[in-house]
This record gives structure tokens, sequence and C-alpha cells, in this order.
């Protein structure tokens, strides 16, 4: 009789590029099932969400201002990622990045736009950064899992958030609305045309173009490059692992916090309860599907503005917008399967 | 003694990819002996021994176990069919009680109540007295000392049922004391009817201990003794070969100038004890020095602190003229130093990225390969396909990942990058190990013109052949500290072997 064994293949190499687009094509194909057992016709549902997020200008302009969160995010972890920290954070460093540019709007009211907004991008960017170091420093002192304390860190600042707009910063006027008062013209990003598209899309993509060049183009990128397929390697070749990891979960909070800061003055125009909907988790998604690349991490974040978008639009439909959670997850899920499964080899006895 | 066989193998053959682990191994162990296999490492003893656990499938031959044919598909199998192996690094997991981890993988039953537990921690224990093996069953592994894991392996394999019991390098983690009492359990296991192989290169061992000994050379079954009808000498000649081949013309610089001394060198190893425990050398400009030995005896550790990896804890290293401080690896590299590492897909080379990134690794700190932090992009591709067109390295395109490489290409690259940094001192550790016989020579090429340039090479090496061709001066290693010192000239297998085996 032939029997089958699984064997790992030693070699660790990447997995095809086909396997990250099926992966995707199986998550839409499972999402079809569970809408078909609701009685709707998957592809007319598809087709709705497709339309809702690309198809008029402003579902395409909403797509874009979900995009932007997801691009800095995703551009974030994976930075981290590339050299095989794991920092699954980025949702507690998007939201210190929000409170902090907040905090400049509450303690500074008076500043001039062209001082306000850099003083708020700065401080968003600082405060997710220094969330970023919580992580990377009991990595790099106690070598503990950068896993367990960036994903706790994340309800360390959801609940930060909740204490300030219940709290202190609640707005006198807003009817017991949970949120501060709304941010001044000065403390706003600037608008394109009569849209909700803020001037976060183009920090995006000059963070985009910026992370490309270097980690392409310089001995830093390189370092990283070289740490990600080999530490060891890169320990003989005299690369100071604990000092990269340190920088690199700085820079990976700080661009979350950058989104946070985003967020606020040029979409919410105040920070409030529940200003992310999980950006810096999908994020994670929208960073593997890119495979790290900056560039890919434009094009999947849109992808996955969309996604939610589309979420919105089904509603009408008589389906809830979780329907998005519901394809997210499931893309993850068969991400990871396709990884971990591309290392196996079906070896025939 | 009975001469009934417990263990017969015919002809095996065993190959990976290219490298032939096993030819033609014949084996033949009696029921309720001690057997040793004795052999260099990568002699093939321990393949030997896997594919009679059946971790390993033989390529060709056969295995009979008590005079049948045994089909051994997988560790399953051969614990069926009685044979239980105790590999040198453990299995056991850390966290469970050593009870827990024998009836780990016991089918039934599936609810183990406190008292099944108990019951089967006493039945554990009393089987562990009956054959003199104490170790605490209710404690956690981690708590266990190497010497009680190591009996909590063997109780695992009587456990199981098994009465042919293998060792692969039994002694090579424990102190002389924890080893005594390893020969004296390996005694009493023979009495009680079992039948014991153990894999060594230590001959003191073997000569203590063993009924019988096997010799293994190179994947090749030599000789098979009766302890009470050799000696020390004989084995170790048989061990290390007699081949000698005709050293070529060489062109040693006499009395190069001093390039590097070291004195009184006190290493930790992994495992906290010394690795290096007083050893020194010296070498100097244009010549080749060997340094022979055992795996485990220091050699990597030299080479990690020479290469800056590893810190040391006393004694004095001074390199052209510098005395040095403390371990840095940039330090070392700035300095001269050049460092071929043992598992050069391990620590040498990025498997996942091209031979461009590889060839960086050592040199794109220096101002021909990087300006103002940013690499010299279009410059290096150049410049790396010029090394890899000077030392013939075959490679489907400049970019293609190096792990699709064969080993010997992967090597040369290796080389390129390091002999490119123009060093003063190549430190090369098993710089041929799993090269089939055209990329060694080329190898032994690269080595010998760098001697000839006036650079000098530490060569760490376990093949005494590799070694007698090479070097100028043979230095051997054992339990951290130089066991003698010899020159090309007046090198002497024979010796050598002795040394190594820890024998004055």
């Amino acid at each position: 009789m032939k029997s089958f064994r699984l064997e790992l293949d030693p070699s660790g190499r990447d997995s095809p590029w086909w396997v990250t687009v099926l992966a995707v094509v199986l998550a839409f194909a499972l999402v079809a099932a569970f809408i078909a057992l609701t009685g709707k016709d998957p592809g007319a549902v598809y087709a709705k969400m497709l339309g809702g997020a690309f198809a008029t200008p402003f579902g395409i302009t909403e797509t874009l201002v979900k995009a932007i969160p997801l691009m800095l995010c995703g551009l974030g972890v994976s930075l981290a990622y590339r050299i095989q920290i794991w920092n699954i954070g980025a949702e507690g460093q998007f939201i210190a990045g929000a409170i902090a540019a907040t905090a400049v709007t509450i303690y500074l009211p008076g500043l001039p736009g062209w001082v306000a907004l850099p003083v708020m991008l700065v401080a968003g960017m600082a405060a997710g950064g220094l969330w970023g170091l919580f992580t990377a420093l009991p990595k790099v002192f106690f070598n503990v899992n950068e896993l367990i304390i960036s994903l706790m860190l994340n309800y360390v600042a959801l609940l930060g958030l909740d204490f300030v707009v219940f709290g202190p910063w609640r707005d006198p006027k807003g009817m017991n609305f949970p949120g501060t008062p709304p941010f001044t013209d000065a403390q706003t990003l600037p608008l394109f045309g009569d849209s909700r598209l803020h001037f976060g899309l183009i920090l995006a993509l000059v963070a985009v173009v910026l992370a490309a060049v270097f980690v392409q183009k310089t001995r830093w990128g390189y370092e990283l490059r070289l740490i990600g397929a080999n530490p060891e390697a890169a320990r003989h070749a005299g690369i100071n692992l604990k000092g990269h990891i340190v920088l690199v979960m700085l820079l990976s909070g700080g661009l979350a916090g950058i989104a946070g800061m985003a967020e606020v003055s040029g979409v919410a125009h105040r920070l409030m309860y529940g200003i992310s909907p999980g950006y810096g988790y999908t994020a994670i998604i929208v960073a593997w599907i890119a495979r790290l690349n900056p560039f890919g991490i434009v094009v999947s974040a849109v992808l996955f503005g969309g996604l939610i978008v589309g979420g919105y639009s089904v509603q009408t439909l008589g389906l809830p917008s979780s329907i998005s959670s519901l394809l997210q997850g499931a893309v993850l899920f068969f991400l990871i399967a396709g990884s971990i499964l591309g290392k196996v080899r079906v070896r025939w006895n | 003694m009975d001469e009934t066989l417990s263990v017969e193998l015919r002809g095996l053959v065993k190959q990976f990819g290219p490298v032939l682990a096993n030819d033609h191994v014949d084996f033949q162990v009696r029921k309720g002996e001690i057997h040793a296999l004795l052999g260099e490492n990568g002699a093939g003893k321990s393949t030997v021994m896997c594919m009679l656990s059946g971790v390993y499938r033989p390529t060709a031959g056969e295995i009979l176990l008590h005079g049948k044919p045994a089909k051994i598909h997988s560790p399953k199998d051969a614990v069926k069919l009685g044979v239980g192996m105790v590999f040198q690094n453990f299995r056991l997991v850390s966290t469970l009680t050593a009870a827990e981890n024998i009836v780990l993988g016991e089918a039934r039953p599936v609810w183990r109540t406190r008292g099944w537990m108990v019951r089967k921690t006493a039945e554990i224990e009393a089987l562990a007295l009956r054959f003199g093996l104490g170790f605490p069953a209710g404690r956690a592994v981690w708590q266990l000392s190497v010497g009680e894991q190591q009996r909590l392996e063997i109780v695992k394999t009587l456990y199981r049922g098994a009465d042919i019991i293998i060792l692969d390098e039994p002694t090579s983690v424990l102190t002389p004391g924890e080893a005594d009492q390893l020969f004296a359990t390996l005694v009493q296991l023979k009495n009680e009817g079992k039948t014991v192989i153990l894999t060594t290169h230590k001959l003191k061992e073997v000569m203590a201990v063993a009924d019988r000994i096997s010799v293994m050379r190179k994947g090749k079954m030599l000789a098979t003794l009766d302890r009470s009808a050799t000696d020390e000498r004989e084995v170790a000649r048989l061990m290390v070969g007699q081949d000698r081949q005709e050293p070529k013309a060489r062109k040693t610089r006499k009395n190069g100038a001093v390039l590097l001394e070291v004195n009184d060198l006190v290493v930790t190893g992994d495992h906290g004890r010394h690795a290096l425990d007083g050893f020194h050398m010296t070498v100097r400009e244009g010549e080749i020095v060997g340094i022979a030995g055992v795996a485990g005896n220091g050699q990597k550790e030299l080479a990690e602190v020479l290469a800056g990896l590893r810190t040391w804890k006393a004694g004095t290293i001074v390199f052209r003229e510098n005395a040095w401080k403390g371990a840095s690896v940039r330090h070392s590299i700035e300095a001269g130093i050049s460092h071929v590492p043992e598992n050069r897909m391990k620590s040498g080379l990025a498997g996942s990225l091209g031979s461009i990134d590889n060839l960086l690794v050592k040199s794109y700190r220096t101002p021909a390969r990087s300006k103002l932090g940013f690499l010299r992009t279009a410059r290096n591709r150049l410049w790396s396909q010029g090394l890899v067109e000077q030392f013939e390295v075959k490679t489907a395109h400049i970019d293609a990942p190096v792990h699709q490489m064969s080993g010997g290409n992967q090597q040369k690259l290796l080389f390129a990058r390091e002999i490119h940094q123009r060093p003063h001192l190549m430190v090369a550790v098993h710089p041929t190990q799993g090269l089939d016989v055209g990329a060694t020579d080329g190898v032994h090429n690269l080595l010998i013109n760098l001697r000839d340039e006036g650079k000098s090479v530490l060569l760490i090496s376990e093949d005494l052949d590799e070694l007698l061709l090479l070097s100028d001066r043979i230095v051997v290693l054992f339990g951290g500290r130089v066991m003698g010192e010899v020159t090309h000239e007046k090198a002497d297998r024979e010796h050598l072997g002795m040394w190594m085996a820890g024998v004055v």
C-alpha cells in the first residue's frame, strides 16, 4: 500500500506569489458560502461591495480615507516584520498617537495652523514611537515575547482613550457624547476639494516612498534585510541586533502614531470613543498581503479600505457591515495557512 | 557469551544528496554484549544508528534483528521491534515530570487520573531501580541534572520494552563522574541480558567498557575487534587511517613575524563549563596552522573568540601587536580576520538573499561599497559579478537566492567574500565539510594560495588527511587545552590520533 508522510522543508524559502492570490480567492469563496446561507446571491453582494467602494467619486474618496491609516500602520508593522519582530501593537500605537495629537489641542489651544499641525504630528509620532519602545525594551533586555507585550499594550492604550474621552477631556457642550471638543480649523488637516479626503494621504505616500528608498538603497535597509533573512549571519557580520530592534520599533510605532494623528486631525476632527475600527489589526493583514513591500502596501491598503467601505454599502441589502470583518479574517486565515502549508512537502513512501 | 546475533547489517548504504554517508556497511552485534562503534565525527556512526532506530531509511542494504529481516520505516517500528535509542540531544519535554515524559505517547487510557499517574510513577521508579538507574521520577525534567536526564532516556527505552539499546555519543554531555556511573549502568544492562550499542570517539571509554569494538572511517566499516585482543594503539591507528598523501610543494616562510599570540585563554562554553581552559598558541605570517581535535573540545569557541563573537574570561590575545580588550565582531573584521564558519548556511550566508547581498556581508560598510549611508548599488552589482566569475561560482542568476546553489558553490561564494577582504588571518572551520572531491580541492587551493601570498590560516578541522595535507604546524586540542603540537615534517598520524583521543 502506498502511504505518505508530511515533512517540513528546512530551507525556509518564501511561498510563491500565487499562494497570496489563492488565499484571497479562497477567502472570498468561503464568505460567499456564508452569504449563500443567508439566502442572498453572493455575486450580487460582491458586486454591490465593489460598486460601493470603487464606482462613485464618493466611494473612491471614502476608500482612500480608510486606506490612509491602513497604509501608515501597515508600513509600520512591515518594518518590524522585516526583522522578524512580530509587532501586533499598531492599534495601541495608533491610539497613543491620536491621544498625544489631541493633547496638543487641549493644552496648547491657541497655536496658529502652521505651528499646531507640525506639533501635533510630532507629538503623535513620538507617542506611537514610545508605545513601540515599550515593546522593544523588554524584548531587548529580558527577551520578553513581543507578541504578548504589544498586544497587551493595545488594551492599555484603549483604556487610556476611554479615560480621557469619558473623563477630563470630554466636551462639556457635547451632550454626554464621549469625545473631546471639536478641533479648530488650525488643528485640522487640509482637505482635497469638498471631499473628506485629507492631507494625510500625502503624508502616507511620502512615508511609503521614504520607506522604500531606505529599505532598498541604504546600509540600514541592507542590515534589516540581512537580519530578516538570517539573524545569525547578521551577528557574524557585526550587526547590533538589539539596537536595530529598538530603532525599528520606534519607527514602527511612530508610523502608526502618525496614522492616529491624521485620523483625529483629518477625519474625526476630535478624539472620540472608538476612534479606530481596528485599523491596527487590519494593517497586519495589509502588510502580509503586500509581502512587506512598501508599494505593495499602498495597493493592499486601498483594497482593504474598499472592503471596509463596501461592507457599509451592503447594509442596504440587509446584510451587516461586519461582512467585511468576516472577509478580513478569512483572508488572514488562508494567508497564514498558505505560508505554513507552503513549507510542508508530501513524501510518498 | 551468547553467539547469537541481535543486530546484523548487510551492505547498508545511505546517501544524502551527493554525500555518501554510509558505504556498504556490514555490522554484527551479539546478544548481550556492549558493542562500541568508534570513529571520528563524520565517519558515519550516527547515520548507522539512525537507520537502526528508524530515523533514516537506508538507500540500500538489509537490517536483520534477531536473525530475521526487519522493516524499520519509522522510530515507531523500531520501538515495536525492541530497539531503543538514546540520542545525543535528549528528546524530553522540560516542563513535564520524568514519569510523564516516559508515558508520553502511550495510547491508553484516554483519561489519566491522578491515581493512574501515581501508579505509573511507582512502576517507573521500580523499573529504574532494577537497573540501578535512580532518578526522581516525579520531578520536572528541567530540574534534573544532565546525567539524570540521560538515565531517564535509558529508562524510557526500557519501559517501552527495548532489548537493544543504542546510545549515540552518550558521554559527550557528561562529567567524568557521571560517565563512570553510566558505564556501571551499561554493565548492569548487559547483565540483565540487554544488548548495548554505543557510538563514541573517545578511546579510553571504549577500552573501559566495551566487549567488542567496531571502527568506522569515512562511511566505511573497517574492522570489528575483541577488546581483549587489541590495544589503544591499534584502535587509534584504525580510527585515523594510514594512507598518507604526498604533501604538495610548499613555500613556507620560515620565521615569519608573529601575527597572533594567544596565552592562557579561558573561555566559557554554552553549557557553562570552560570550553577553553588555559589554551595557548602562536600563528606566524605565511603559515597554515591546523587545529586538530574531536568536535566539542573547544575548537568552536576558539574560532568564535577570534571572530569577535564570544568573550573570554581570562588570558591575552595579541594580534598584529595589538592586545585585544574585548570581543567585537567589527573590530575583528577591521583588524583583518576573516571567518569561514562551521555551518555556512546557518551563520555564513543568508539563504533567501542573492549573491550580491551575501557578498556584501563583511564589506558593506567600506567606502567602496557604500557612501553616506547609501549602498552603491550599480557598482556593487559589477563588483559582485566580478567576484562570482573570479571564484567560478556557478549560479543561475546573481540575484537568485543562494540556497539554490550547491554546497560547493555556496562555499566558493563564502570564500570569495572572505578572501576579498584581504585578511591577515583566515579562520576556517571545517571548510570542506559536506563538499565533494572537486569542491574540496578548490577550497584547499584557495587556502594554499592565501598562505603563499604571506597570509596566515587557522584551519580547524577533524579531517586528519586535510590537516596533514595543508598545515605547516598542527596543534591538537583536547578538553580545551593543547594536547600536543607538531610541525608538518614530524607529524605522525598515530601520535595525532592518540592526542585527539586524549591519550598522552
